[in-house]
């Protein structure tokens, strides 16, 4: 009878996290932020459909890095979920924590149980009444949480990325300064991001009832102004090489 | 009607998906819903509510709805709402059993809310319409035992960019209207008033107008259908939808129109003629 060969299971998990790891450090990275009036979440997305940063809930939005079919899958579940439980209490018992833990419980059951971890990393934001109060739970592949009070960094480039931030970062930024720092941590010294790179949304508490708000392209470009000439100068250069 | 569904994440194998749809999703999280079945013919002691309008002007579409409820010969509520956003480009207007037309109109608001988040992308008018029909429809053995709910539903299409409304029958039957449409108890004098001062080209503030003394006639013919309250400053709900979203009117500024009218019909009510022009609204 052949014996299957002995792992240690020290070994198992840190393959698997290695495997997750890498497969999350292939795809770009996102930076989320609060500011002035909530959380601005900017992703590094080139695809102006298949979306990182989405709205959850009135005051709740998702954002993730990865795999996308993943965390697409995550993102819908935890949109049913919140509607779910709206529609069974009330709009108000709806809160980030409950599905922060939610999806920890799910990452950290198939991190180990399953064959293959999920290859993504993802964030719930949550903004309440009066500032200081944002929240923003970042979820590991492996179903660790960290809940975060300021900025949050998703993706392979997190160190480099939350180093630039802390820098660059201050508390209560107007909303154009607070894209400028995000675009410019993401970005780092060498490079620099237009809006056709960026896939930015904010939560905004004076918005009303529903907070979550899209970028526009063009409204990024407005607040981008000095990001405008690098990514129009761009094809140039390249046919000037 | 159902109880609280599971707590875990709902994750859905392929064949089971419910996709964009939130009844489907109700329907696979908990145990089946819907109205009991009593075996009754008729279930006393509901509280219905009553006349709603809609019509169309220049920028788009105007919804407006009384406030009162009756439950047989008494009025249940003075100033309960009949008139609702659904999504940020139109308007659901109630009419029939509240309890049942309150659920309805929750769980369409949250059905539209729950594609667009789910689908990235909002329902279109036409889908919005459709979707309507087949909750009404699915309402019918309710609507047997008589709770009915006949709803109208009104928007801002922006892919045609015009205002567009749908009248709906007991069965889920859905009529695009083209003018204006009126339902509920007091929709027959309503209907009348804004057929008579209908016009394609009002202005918004005439259509407001229009359906104020629409909702002002049904309420002097039908017990039902409740009036401007100017003890209690209850006054009907009117809402206009244009290129820009739902806007709720001031009730300060229903006031005045009311007020308004009333001053108007006074006038015609003191002339010296007054016995034969005394019910003429104009």
């Amino acid at each position: 009878m052949n014996m299957p060969f002995y792992v240690a299971p020290e070994q198992i998990m840190k393959d698997r996290a290695d495997y997750a790891r890498k497969g999350i450090a292939r795809g770009k990275s996102l930076v989320a932020l609060t500011y002035r009036d909530g959380i601005l979440l900017c992703a590094e997305n080139v695809s102006n459909t298949l979306r990182k940063i989405s709205e959850i809930y009135d005051r709740i939005a998702f954002a993730g890095v990865g795999k996308y079919n993943e965390f697409d899958q995550l993102r819908i579940a935890g949109v049913r979920h919140a509607d779910l439980k709206g529609y069974a209490y009330s709009r108000q018992d709806v809160d980030a924590r409950s599905l922060a833990n939610q999806y920890a419980q799910i990452l950290g059951q198939i991190f180990t149980h399953e064959m293959k971890p999920m290859e993504v990393e993802i964030l719930v934001a949550e903004i309440a009444g009066e500032p200081g109060s944002e929240q923003l739970f970042h979820i590991l592949y492996d179903g660790t949480v960290n809940d975060e009070s300021r900025c949050s960094v998703l993706g392979g480039e997190a160190d480099a990325i939350s180093e630039r931030l802390a820098n660059l970062y201050e508390p209560g930024l107007e909303v154009a300064p607070a894209l400028r720092v995000a675009a410019a941590a993401l970005a780092g010294p060498e490079r620099s991001l237009g809006a056709d790179d960026l896939e930015v949304a904010i939560l905004d508490r004076t918005l009303g009832r529903r907070c979550f708000r899209r970028l526009e392209m063009a409204e990024i470009a407005e607040l981008l102004p000095d990001a405008l000439p690098t990514s129009a100068d761009q094809p140039a250069a390249e046919a000037a090489e | 009607m159902s109880l609280p569904p599971r707590r875990t994440l709902p994750l859905f194998g392929i064949g089971e998906d419910p996709g964009p749809s939130f009844a489907g999703l109700l329907a696979a999280t908990s145990p089946a819903g819907g109205a009991p079945a009593t075996g009754q013919a008729e279930i006393p002691g509901v509280s219905h509510a009553t006349t709603t309008v809609a019509l169309r002007h220049c920028d788009g579409v105007l919804m407006a709805g009384d406030r009162r409820a009756t439950a047989g010969n008494l009025i249940s509520h003075r100033s309960i709402e009949k008139v609702f956003p659904a999504g940020r480009y139109a308007g659901v207007a109630i009419a029939g059993a509240a309890g049942p037309s309150m659920e309805m109109v929750r769980l369409f608001q949250l059905q539209l809310e729950h594609y667009e988040k789910v689908e990235g992308q909002p329902l279109s008018l036409d889908g919005q319409a459709n979707q309507l029909s087949q909750m009404v429809r699915a309402n019918l053995t309710s609507a047997l035992q008589g709770l009915v709910v006949v709803p109208l539903f009104a928007g801002w299409d922006q892919r045609r960019r015009r205002g567009r409304l749908f009248q709906y029958d007991v069965t889920g039957g859905r009529y695009e209207e083209q003018d204006y449409a009126a339902a509920g108890s007091g929709s027959l004098h309503a209907g009348t008033v804004v057929k008579l001062g209908f016009r394609p080209d009002l202005e918004p503030t005439e259509a407001a107008d229009l359906a104020i003394s629409a909702l002002f006639q049904a309420a002097d013919e039908d017990a039902a259908t409740g009036g401007p309250d100017l003890v209690r400053g209850i006054f009907p709900v009117v809402v206009n939808i244009d290129s820009d979203g739902y806007r709720r009117l001031e009730d300060s500024h229903i006031e005045e129109r009311f007020r308004s009218l009333l001053a108007s019909l006074e006038v015609a009510a003191d002339a010296p003629d007054a016995g034969r022009s005394a019910g003429d609204a104009s």
